[in-house]
């Protein structure tokens, strides 16, 4: 049985990934995606401990995360197509219109 | 190497020739049923009756040319057939179609008819058809023409509005059978009320069987929901740009699609192999049986009914049919608290 | 055992090409393998349930919104010159200090997790049934229950109410 450090291991690989996905990506639909990858290894990380702990606590909030994911993706996405109607261009360079 | 894991190697390797078998029989039935249906004779001249003719059809297919447009993305181009036939395929792991049987004492335990047994397996039944949409989507827009784009973003967002009518009646049928496992529920259904009527939950659940017949129909792209791939209306939609062996994989992903929705009918709400007259062990005929009925009943919609416009579509998907299986669940739980089934 | 290493080499395989593609439909696609690998661990992790749920709702659902949307946007590839040219870690401004901060991140980690020793390994138990999930969730966690459909009900009318096209005056 794979010990449970390995699982965290790999859940923070993920996370990290998703995070320099978001700082170094200028794709609004990417950094989107890079934001899916950290919340799934935020999963990982419940899933594995509450196997460990014995409880099904750990995957209830699962649950719960990926709804709140869910709900997440299809707001930004709605918000990405309305930015995108403005300014035709998906990179958050171009919308800097608040910068002083 | 014990007998048993070599029966269900075989066993898994059966069933896979038994879907792609069952693809070509329902090409032939097809164009039989629908050519009685329209008074004329349909294909008589391959083989007695025509019955070679879905032969015919293959070796045809498989001497064509096999074309890409240049536009093309080649990789989701060449990957959205295999997407699109490995889904159908993968849905009928999970499907009992039969008893637990020992081929006449060759076994030392009893082998389920059935691929995979998982517990959860009504549910991933559901996941396996969601997965089936990606080949739709990728088809269409790898093809980079406005006829497969068109069509296939639209029987995508067809496929995913009707998914949730289907999932909500699973839910009123797992609360009558409190499991998620289909051989579970097909067990539940043994037995008989006043000696005559059997115990399957088509007479808990007619509503319920009605939803998911007309929500199957509509995830399987077929008419009276198969605008996005008319002839008349878009070409042929999301497989315009495609011929000879990846053409055949979406006709045979979509028949195999037809074949696993009636057999899930079949174990959710026909009793699946359980049937009077037949020992135990042989209730896989009473299993083809079943599954050949609903599947002349999709063949007998498609030639009976006119097409629905993608809008009146949509809008039944969501302002008719949702709400219909909102109500049937909500009935169901007041009838499982009420009737303590 | 070795299905373990497998599938959490194929997890962080894909989602690192998803960050270093060019093309934002082969994200979403490697996304969705990234998601396929995470679901087949879960279920190594004895939790059936959570991994069909993801199979449904992220990689099922959730991403072929996210298809959806780069194919009706006609999703742009990003201007490559200046990502091929400079690393990184040598860019000015944000980008570096993400970069930078990935990789500390990765390095705290890995160390946090070697000093942890002999940390738990998993207790023998069972396979927690769907049964046990949904009466914890119509019990102990109703209220949350609720109030995610009510989320969700928000969601769904700000997301419409957002895409939509403005009127023409």
């Amino acid at each position: 049985m794979v010990p449970l450090s390995h699982y965290l291991l790999l859940s923070a690989m993920l996370f990290s990934i998703g995070t320099a996905g978001v700082f170094v990506r200028r794709n609004l639909i990417t950094i989107l995606l890079s934001i899916e990858i950290m919340l799934n290894a935020v999963n990982l990380t419940f899933v594995a401990f509450g196997r460990a702990l014995g409880s099904a606590d750990g995957q209830i909030i699962v649950f719960f995360v990926m709804t709140v994911a869910a709900a997440e993706a299809a707001v930004g996405l709605a918000i990405i197509i309305s930015l995108f109607r403005h300014r035709e261009s998906l990179n958050p360079e171009s919308f800097t219109a608040l910068k002083w | 190497m014990t007998p048993l894991l070599v029966a269900q190697i075989v066993l898994t390797l059966f069933v896979f020739v038994m879907l792609l078998n069952s693809a070509a029989v329902m090409v032939y039935v097809e164009r039989k049923v629908a050519a009685l249906l329209q008074q004329r004779l349909g294909p008589y001249l391959v083989g007695p009756k025509g019955m070679l003719q879905p032969l015919a059809d293959i070796i045809k297919l498989l001497f064509k040319e096999e074309l890409r447009p240049r536009a093309a993305d080649p990789l989701l181009f060449a990957l959205a057939p295999i997407i699109s036939a490995t889904a159908a395929f993968a849905a009928f792991a999970v499907v009992p179609f039969g008893a637990e049987t020992t081929f006449f004492g060759l076994l030392d335990e009893p082998l389920r008819l059935q691929v995979a047994d998982v517990n959860v397996a009504v549910l991933v039944i559901f996941a396996v058809a969601s997965m089936g949409v990606y080949g739709i989507v990728l088809a269409g827009w790898s093809s980079n023409s406005k006829y497969s784009l068109l069509g296939g973003l639209r029987s995508s967002a067809q496929m995913i509005s009707y998914e949730l009518s289907y999932g909500l009646t699973l839910a009123a049928v797992l609360l009558i059978g409190n499991s998620l496992s289909l051989t579970d529920l097909v067990n539940r259904q043994a037995g008989t009320w006043l000696g005559f009527i059997p115990r399957w939950y088509v007479f808990l659940q007619p509503l319920g069987f009605l939803i998911f017949m007309t929500a199957g129909i509509a995830e399987t792209n077929r008419a009276p929901f198969d605008f996005p791939e008319a002839e008349q209306e878009l070409v042929a939609g999301y497989h315009t740009e495609y011929s000879s062996m990846s053409f055949a994989m979406f006709f045979l992903a979509e028949y195999v699609n037809m074949v696993t929705v009636s057999a899930v009918a079949t174990d959710l709400f026909l009793g699946g192999w359980r049937g009077p007259f037949l020992p135990e062990s042989l209730g896989w005929i009473w299993f083809l049986i079943k599954v050949g009925a609903l599947l002349f009943f999709y063949v007998w919609m498609r030639w009976t009914l006119p097409r629905y416009r993608y809008d009146q579509l949509m809008s039944f998907g969501w302002k008719v049919l949702l709400p219909a299986s909102v109500i049937n669940l909500l009935v169901t739980a007041a009838g499982v608290l009420y009737f303590e089934l | 055992m070795i299905s373990f290493y497998m599938f959490a080499f194929i997890a962080v395989v894909a989602s690192l090409l998803v960050i270093a593609q060019r093309n934002p439909i082969y994200s979403v696609l490697l996304l969705i393998a990234s998601f396929g690998a995470l679901s087949a661990l879960y279920v190594l992790l004895d939790a059936p349930f959570v991994a069909v749920i993801q199979i449904i709702v992220y990689a099922g659902a959730i991403m072929v919104l996210f298809l959806f949307v780069v194919m009706l946007l006609n999703a742009p590839h990003e201007d490559t010159e200046y990502d091929e040219r400079v690393h990184p870690l040598l860019r000015p401004g944000p980008m570096r200090f993400g970069a930078g901060l990935a990789v500390a991140l990765v390095v705290e980690l890995w160390w946090a997790l070697g000093r942890g020793g002999e940390s738990g390994s998993f207790a023998g138990g069972s396979v927690t049934s769907v049964a046990a999930i949904g009466r914890s969730l119509f019990t102990d966690y109703a209220f949350p229950f609720e109030v995610t459909s009510i989320l969700i009900l928000v969601a769904m009318v700000g997301a419409v109410l957002l895409a939509r096209r403005e009127e023409p005056r």
